[in-house]
């Protein structure tokens, strides 16, 4: 049972039925979203302190102590800018894209287990809700392409569609395997049977599932929607103030909630020795999120075909490799001998990515992939 | 509590449903059956089907909504909206046949409701009843393969010569 659930089960002791029922979505909804709203600050703050480390320079460090207070004035600025829509544009669509683009992301944090019973609803369908949840964002930017009525910004929509259409399936391929082991689809299930995170046990889709996350979160080497030397700023091209700032909230938001979902699925979510649980959680997003900052900074933007080559060839092929290779240990390897499995997945994984990144290799006289 | 949110609902579904047949601007009309799929996940929702609902979600909003929007991309003069065809009066008889025979079919049926209280979880029944013995996985691979067979005929159709 989550708190949430005891805690309007001793309302109802006090309080009559209706203000029992709704007074704790309204405390679980402030709760989260406070929660998302702080970590987001925190995030853009430690994305460009880190980038700055990573470049070799300073990063944001007047305001506040260690600039700490930077996007809060980034966010009063962008608040008080003004707001223009472009006059062919279609406005009420145009209005509207920031919403959808921004709340399918907040709904996600509904199923995020941030403590043993700390959920806001702990739903029996939980992962593939996330899945389904996270897949509407794709029409809010579809939206603000369209309503945009600029060449750039509806370039930068198809981009979403076919990246969003492409890495959908690696990553849903890669949520089976996770689903096979567990056996139950409900996120506090999936995180309480972790005695080994799945990350040691299935080190391949691990890596399918991260690859495919931060391709759908749009971040770099993926972020071809927005690919600032080819089509300007992409899907919010057009866009300024808060509405802007709606999107780049959005951003952050999703980098956020996938960093959640990452580490629920495989990294063991709340579990872990000596820490409170929650300082567990929060060290494991901070740590999935330094990771995609890194490879913001290390890594080129990859061009459109080599984008769908990637996903097509390279992870598709994989993810449904590691899918047989773990259904049938399911189905045959004792339960008892995990190590057996984390063995034998380490081979897989080492000879898979070998094999492909062969098919990938640039020079030796063939440049184009 | 639940009747309230259903007549919300329905209310919003049907409205949503006719702003796709009215509206002029085709990307909007869209716009508007994707919503129509989003509150329709809602009353299954409100029906106990939660897998079906996020089903509903995954596939017609994330997918099929898509694949409708991408269609509009690849339509000739968009810009003009949608103008009433030479069809008119031969898409009405058409059109109010359906609407008819609709009607006369949810009027006369005899709807069963069951006194069972909801299933509770959904997942574990729906696995059985596919993969289980005399599951229905045959007639879902025989509706998959038809798909497949539509889409591949499209293909050919649209290829350039």
């Amino acid at each position: 049972m989550t708190l949430l659930e005891q805690f309007q089960l001793w309302l109802a002791t006090i309080w009559p039925e209706w203000a029992a029922y709704i007074t704790p979505a309204i405390v679980g909804i402030v709760v989260v979203l406070a929660f998302v709203l702080l970590t987001v600050i925190v995030f853009i703050w430690y994305e460009r302190r880190l980038l700055g480390r990573f470049q070799i320079r300073l990063g944001p460090n007047r305001l506040g102590p260690e600039g700490i207070f930077q996007p809060i004035a980034t966010a009063l600025k962008v608040l008080l800018k003004e707001d223009i829509v472009p006059a062919k544009g279609d406005k009420l669509v145009h209005w509207l894209a920031p919403v959808v683009v921004f709340v399918p992301i907040l709904l996600i944090f509904a199923v995020v287990p941030f403590d043993k019973g700390a959920i806001f609803s702990d739903l029996n369908v939980g992962i593939v809700y996330v899945v389904a949840i996270s897949s509407v964002s794709a029409v809010g930017i579809y939206m603000a392409g369209w309503a945009s009525n600029n060449k750039y910004a509806l370039i930068a929509a198809l981009r979403t569609i076919a990246q969003m259409v492409s890495y959908e399936l690696p990553v849903v391929l890669s949520i089976i395997g996770v689903v096979l082991m567990v056996g139950s689809l409900s996120m506090s299930q999936i995180v309480e049977s972790q005695n080994i995170p799945f990350i040691i046990l299935q080190p391949l889709g691990f890596v399918i599932f991260f690859l495919g996350t931060v391709a759908e979160m749009n971040r770099c080497p993926f972020d071809l929607l927005e690919a600032d030397s080819e089509i300007v700023a992409g899907y919010h091209i057009e866009y300024s103030g808060m509405k802007f700032a709606m999107f780049y909230l959005g951003e952050y938001g999703h980098a956020l909630a996938y960093s959640c979902i990452i580490a629920t699925l495989f990294l063991g979510g709340w579990q872990g020795p000596l820490l409170p649980p929650i300082i567990w959680f929060l060290i494991k997003i901070v740590a999935v999120f330094s990771v995609i900052v890194w490879m913001r900074s290390t890594l080129p933007r990859l061009r459109v075909d080599q984008l769908m080559a990637f996903a097509w060839k390279c992870l598709l092929p994989m993810a449904v490799i590691n899918l047989f290779i773990v259904a049938a240990e399911a189905l045959w390897l004792p339960e008892a001998l995990p190590w057996i499995m984390v063995v034998v997945n380490f081979a897989f994984a080492s000879i898979l990515t070998l094999l492909w990144s062969r098919l990938f290799a640039l020079g030796g006289g063939r440049v184009e992939v | 509590m639940f009747d309230i949110v259903f007549w919300i609902l329905a209310a919003v579904t049907v409205g949503a449903a006719l702003a796709v047949v009215f509206l002029r601007d085709v990307f909007r009309a869209a716009l508007c059956l994707v919503f129509l799929f989003f509150t329709i996940a809602g009353i299954y929702i409100t029906l106990h089907a939660d897998f079906l609902a996020v089903v509903q979600v995954l596939i017609y909003v994330g997918a099929i909504s898509i694949l409708i929007i991408v269609a509009i991309m690849l339509t000739r003069e968009v810009w003009r909206g949608s103008p009433s065809g030479r069809l008119r009066i031969p898409a009405l008889v058409v059109g109010l046949l359906l609407l008819g025979m609709l009607m006369f079919t949810a009027m006369s049926t005899k709807w069963h409701i069951s006194d069972v209280p909801p299933q509770e979880p959904t997942t574990t029944a729906i696995g059985a009843g596919l993969f289980g013995d005399g599951g229905f996985l045959l007639p879902v691979e025989i509706a998959a393969v038809l798909l497949l067979a539509a889409v591949l005929g499209a293909i050919v159709l649209i290829r350039e010569k």
